[in-house]
């Protein structure tokens, strides 16, 4: 028995994401006196994740399962758990991994708890906290079938070194030809920017900033900070910004280490996605912004002047501590 | 083309909520239900479908008799019929099942699910039925266009957008983007009336494991007072973020 966790990669190097379940991988594995098997589509570093804790790295090769397809990987994903009589599965909280958790429980009879924050309270019977409602709430989840499959949120349980030697193997699951019904034929994506899933930082603009022409506030700010930019809802309704950068939610849900919610009223569906970041500063004209009562960091000002500035002192500071 | 949609009655987004019975319960009193965000664009798309290629267009929800009025208004937008399984959806997989039980028998071509329910925020019912139906599955389902056999979806992707070719049967989890929200209908007089009149089919449950249990509930711990920084001295806020908060 073993746990298994599956590591994502983007051309070939780990996603950080990756490090973060393999990391919680290795907490379940300590609590369960087993040790961890991660499985990777076509990792060029793969024994990387040994500083992680992982003892076993399963590295799929096939040209075929080079790009993903959430049923291929899910058989392929359910063959290890099968090869490795593995009894807990892990899973990011990406799209992709989100995309085939429902069809890896479906296949292995599984239940499936997502979101989770923290290692199980028990494995006997095994319990974990997730977060439920939208962020209003937390639900303490007992998985009650033979394999159990969890969803690690993001940023929550943290990126935690384990040192120890990776394995790595060939991993040669067999998929047929049938389980590429659904293919790929274009993929469009930005390039060099921090995406709202993976970014440690998101810089996001609401209503209060008038109008589309003004989001070179939003975006040099970003750029200073390395971040994601984001937007409300209404912001993508009214066409100022593209719908993949609304949150909240009906939106993205934003678990980011510092966001920064400029010209945002903070209306409850606009908190519930976005209340999993760790740190929040808001910048607002009017103190009685709901968003003020759910912030850490706040400034009642005009974001014309405030961001700018904001964004001139952080350029010092970048100079100063590069 | 014959379409299910599959609707989860969920609190109002603008719920509070709260838990009884010991923190083991969610607490309904008071809450107000909907159907769920998601699955509201689906519906939508589907009457498009309805409207411009010709399709039937059900709806169905797992869920005891108080889910009737949700699934009332899905008749009164113009869905067809309805399918009410009579079993309270204690998780994800049992509710897996009983859809999947509900597409076999019906015959359908395409289902649309949404994302995710923004309850308990699973999303895992349209995976799982693709698995247990073996069929074609596109989750975060921004747009759907279907000829004949043939489906072209684009999903979102963290950081962009994916176009995907795949066929019928098809399973979707939709999103906002299918429909916009302008697009939306709201049920009028008219609607509302002839919806008395549709067929709304309530069957039992087969059978059904519920995989998991959530045992104890709990809220956000209250949060600390905001930091007010004024506005003339943003030096404070860089200080604070990096001394204090430590995340720049
Ligand atoms: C079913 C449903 C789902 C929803 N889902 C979401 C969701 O997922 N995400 C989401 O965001 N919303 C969602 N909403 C919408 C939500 O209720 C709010 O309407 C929305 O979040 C408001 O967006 P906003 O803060 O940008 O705009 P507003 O509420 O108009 O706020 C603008 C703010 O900008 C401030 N401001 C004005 N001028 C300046 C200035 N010069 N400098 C600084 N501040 C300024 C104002 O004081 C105000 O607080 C949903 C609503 C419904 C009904
Ligand atoms: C009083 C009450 C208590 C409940 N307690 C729990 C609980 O403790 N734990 C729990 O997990 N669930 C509970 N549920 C059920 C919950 O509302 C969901 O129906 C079910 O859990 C699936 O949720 P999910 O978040 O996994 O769905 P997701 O996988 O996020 O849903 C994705 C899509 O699947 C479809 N779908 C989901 N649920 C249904 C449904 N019931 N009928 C038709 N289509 C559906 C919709 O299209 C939805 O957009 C309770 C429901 C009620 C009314």
């Amino acid at each position: 028995m073993s746990v298994l966790v599956y590591t994502e990669t983007e051309k070939g190097k780990f996603k950080k994401n990756a490090f973060e379940v393999a990391s919680y991988a290795n907490a379940v594995a300590q609590q369960l006196g087993t040790t961890v098997t991660a499985i990777a589509f076509g990792a060029d570093n793969a024994e990387e994740l040994g500083t992680y804790g992982v003892s076993k790295v399963l590295n799929v090769a096939e040209a075929s399962l080079s790009d993903f397809n959430a049923r291929a990987f899910a058989l392929s994903i359910a063959q290890a758990v099968s090869s490795e009589e593995a009894k807990v599965v892990l899973l990011s909280s990406s799209t992709d991994s989100k995309f085939l958790a429902g069809i890896l429980a479906g296949k292995l009879s599984a239940g499936y708890a997502p979101n989770v924050v923290a290692a199980p309270e028990t494995t006997e019977p095994f319990i974990v906290k997730r977060t439920a409602f939208s962020n209003k709430g937390f639900a303490h989840t007992q998985i009650d079938t033979d394999i159990k499959i969890v969803g690690v949120s993001n940023n929550a349980f943290g990126v935690v070194e384990n040192p120890t030697s990776a394995d790595v193997a060939a991993f040669s699951p067999q998929i047929n030809e049938s389980d590429f019904s659904t293919k790929s034929v274009e993929v469009d994506k930005v390039v060099g920017k921090a995406t709202i899933a993976d970014a440690d930082i998101v810089v996001s603009g609401g209503r209060g900033l008038k109008g589309p022409e003004n989001w070179g506030l939003i975006e040099e700010l970003a750029e200073v900070l390395g971040a994601a930019t984001a937007c409300s809802k209404p912001v993508s309704d009214l066409g100022w910004r593209p719908h993949s950068e609304h949150v909240g939610q009906t939106g993205k849900p934003v678990a980011s280490n510092l966001y920064i919610a400029i010209g945002i009223s903070g209306a409850i569906q606009h908190l519930a996605g976005v209340s999993a970041s760790k740190v929040k500063v808001v910048i607002n004209t009017d103190p009685e912004a709901p968003f003020f009562k759910a912030a850490d960091y706040g400034i009642v000002g005009d974001a014309f002047e405030v961001v700018p500035e904001l964004t001139e002192k952080l350029k010092e500071f970048k100079a100063q501590n590069a | 083309m014959k379409i299910l949609v599959c609707i989860s009655n969920v609190p109002d987004t603008t719920s509070k909520i709260n838990f009884t019975d010991d923190d083991t319960k969610f607490d309904t009193n008071g809450v107000q239900f909907v159907i769920n965000p998601n699955d509201e664009f689906g519906l939508t798309r589907a009457m498009w479908f309805k409207e411009k290629q010709g399709a039937t267009v059900h709806v169905a929800t797992v869920g005891e008799a108080t889910t009737e009025p949700t699934i009332r208004k899905a008749l009164a937008i113009g869905a067809d019929e309805a399918i009410r399984v009579n079993a309270a959806p204690t998780d994800g997989y049992f509710v897996a099942q009983q859809l999947a039980e509900v597409i076999k028998s019906g015959g359908y071509d395409l289902i649309i699910a949404g994302r995710e329910s923004i309850d308990y925020n699973g999303g895992m019912v349209p995976g799982m039925i693709a698995a247990m139906l073996d069929m074609n599955f596109v989750n975060t389902c921004i747009s759907l266009e279907i000829e004949g056999e043939n489906a072209t979806a684009v999903r979102e992707i963290d950081g962009g957008k994916e176009k995907i070719a795949t066929s019928l049967p098809l399973i979707i989890g939709g999103q906002k983007g299918l429909v916009e929200e302008s697009d939306l209908r709201i049920p009028n007089m008219r609607g509302i009336m002839m919806a008395r009149q549709k067929k709304l089919n309530v069957v039992e449950a087969v059978g059904g494991t519920q995989a998991t249990k959530d045992v104890k509930f709990e809220r956000p711990a209250p949060k600390g007072a905001v930091k007010l920084v004024d506005s003339a001295n943003i030096d404070e806020l860089v200080n604070l973020l990096h001394n204090e908060a430590k995340v720049i």
